[in-house]
């Protein structure tokens, strides 16, 4: 598989470490009433689509950044390629 | 029809006109007591020790395919109790003690062979490990035997023993490990389910499930609704896919594992071999073929196929342990779809859905278990309390922190 970084262009997927389903970049309010169970969830619990899936990848061989990549998990097709920081402030984190 | 030499030769004698299908192909009755979801080594095999061991009459296996299309088939057939933790090492030992009694048991021919399974170390503190390994399994009363340098060199003279990074100081055998035919081990449970009166259901995939008041009625398939008294589902590598149907989202990840075999060789191997430096394991098939393995490719899939940096790795391995396989040809490798769980070890438990039963989270070590598997969740299904050695693989030990985590990665799938 080749990954599409948008920094540095087509790199080899085995420069990089995969992590998991793109929602562990929404860690829940650990202060909240159901942090409980929210971590519980967020910690343990995944969606596993047989299709598209957005997913963190670690750019461990390169430029050491998080990018969240969409990829078809029936066919290893990939269909885009973002910063996950850029994912992340989209999001409203870290203003 | 129960299969002896003497029928062979009976058989060989009269042409081979007399043999019969070796399981029927029913039509779907409109309800069972019992639904088993998945036609694979552990849904045939729960369905056969529901019959026979627990006097379950009507129950019925559905399977989306053939029957073995899936994992079953695509394993590399190791067979092995070499565990750690409490909460593993006896069901993999009960599992290991099926195993030895198997084709007696169903009256088939699974080519059991317990020609040993040698781990090696090749670092003092490998070693130490190793021994605590062995020792917890001897106090589970299961066979270990730990091996100095020289002792492997007896065993496998053609290792290389000159690798001056990773040289190997020894190894943890448990002679009672082996290999097992996986194909022949789906047949022979299929065979045995069929002649207890299980229906076997193939081609038939479940779309979804009927579930009213919390409580499932029966499973709709591609060959109109079924009812069941009770549903259990066993389809590790599908399973999010077929729980999701039920509204459930699991502690697991599908993953692909690949596989290798060479060409046909000269008996070469005495057993199942795994490199400790590297993650690499082989054993030789009867037709002489050198089936190997090693890590999985560490991201989602659900594609039966693996890409190009494993196959590396994996070769690497190989001839960094033994390097003769380079004058081996790879003849095929193929992928198959795992249940990866967060902690590594499976799930045999209900649901929060009455009627509603669960077996995966296989990891790459579903073929082992089989016996086991199917014992426990039967044992399960039908007394619906959970099998004393499968105790421990609850849903809720996630929740609770009593994770079986034999490696002790955490919760990362793709770490185990």
């Amino acid at each position: 598989m080749i990954i599409n970084h948008p920094l540095l262009g087509p790199r080899d997927a085995q420069e990089f470490v995969y992590l998991g389903d793109a929602t562990l970049i929404d860690r829940p309010d650990w202060q909240a009433s159901e942090a409980l169970d929210r971590f519980y969830e967020y910690l343990y619990l995944r969606d596993n689509p047989a299709g598209m899936h957005r997913e963190l990848w670690f750019h461990e061989q390169g430029d050491r950044s998080w990018l969240v990549v969409t990829r078809n998990t029936v066919t290893h097709e990939i269909t885009s390629v973002e910063l996950a920081r850029d994912v992340a402030r989209a999001r409203g984190r870290s203003k | 029809m129960r299969y002896s030499g003497f029928k062979i030769i009976a058989q060989a004698l009269t042409g081979h006109r007399g043999w019969k299908p070796v399981w029927r192909e029913p039509e779907p009755k409109r309800s069972y007591d019992i639904v088993v979801i998945g036609g694979g080594g552990h849904g045939l095999a729960t369905a056969y020790y529901l019959a026979k061991e627990f006097g379950e009459a009507n129950v019925a296996v559905v399977e989306k395919g053939w029957i073995g299309s899936g994992n079953v088939g695509r394993n590399t057939t190791i067979v092995r109790s070499n565990y750690l933790l409490p909460g593993n090492e006896p069901f993999y030992e009960f599992s290991m003690k099926l195993w030895e009694g198997l084709e007696q048991d169903f009256n088939y021919n699974a080519m059991v062979s317990q020609r040993g399974v040698l781990n090696l170390c090749h670092t003092d503190a490998q070693r130490d490990a190793f021994t605590r390994r062995g020792n917890a399994m001897r106090l589970h009363g299961v066979d270990a035997v730990l091996l100095d340098r020289e002792g492997v060199r007896r065993i496998a003279p053609f290792l290389n023993f000159d690798n001056a990074r990773f040289p190997i100081k020894g190894g943890l055998l448990q002679p009672r490990g082996g290999t097992v035919r996986h194909d022949a081990v789906a047949w022979g449970y299929a065979r045995g389910a069929d002649t207890h009166g299980v229906d076997i259901i193939q081609n038939c995939e479940v779309t979804g499930f009927r579930i009213e008041n919390g409580k499932c009625l029966g499973v709709e398939t591609t060959r109109g609704f079924i009812g069941a008294k009770k549903v259990g589902c066993a389809v590790a590598g599908a399973s999010s896919q077929v729980m999701a149907k039920a509204g459930m989202r699991l502690p697991i990840e599908s993953h692909v594992l690949q596989a290798f075999v060479s060409e046909g060789l000269k008996p070469l191997l005495p057993g199942v071999i795994t490199y400790g430096a590297g993650h690499f394991y082989v054993s030789q098939s009867d037709k002489g073929g050198l089936v190997f393995g090693g890590d999985i490719d560490g991201y989602n899939s659900y594609a039966q196929r693996g890409n190009l940096p494993v196959i590396e790795d994996v070769c690497e391995g190989g001839m960094s342990l033994m390097p003769m396989i380079g004058r081996a040809r790879l003849l095929r490798s193929w992928g198959g779809i795992m249940d990866m769980s967060m902690d590594g070890s499976p799930i045999i438990d209900r649901t929060d859905i009455e009627g509603l039963y669960f077996n995966g989270g296989w990891c790459y070590g579903g073929f082992k278990a089989t016996p086991a598997s199917g014992w426990c969740f039967a044992h399960l299904l039908a007394t619906d309390m959970p099998h004393p050695n499968a105790a421990a693989y609850r849903f809720d030990r996630f929740r609770k922190g009593l994770m079986i985590d034999e490696k002790g990665m955490g919760a990362q799938p793709n770490l185990h």
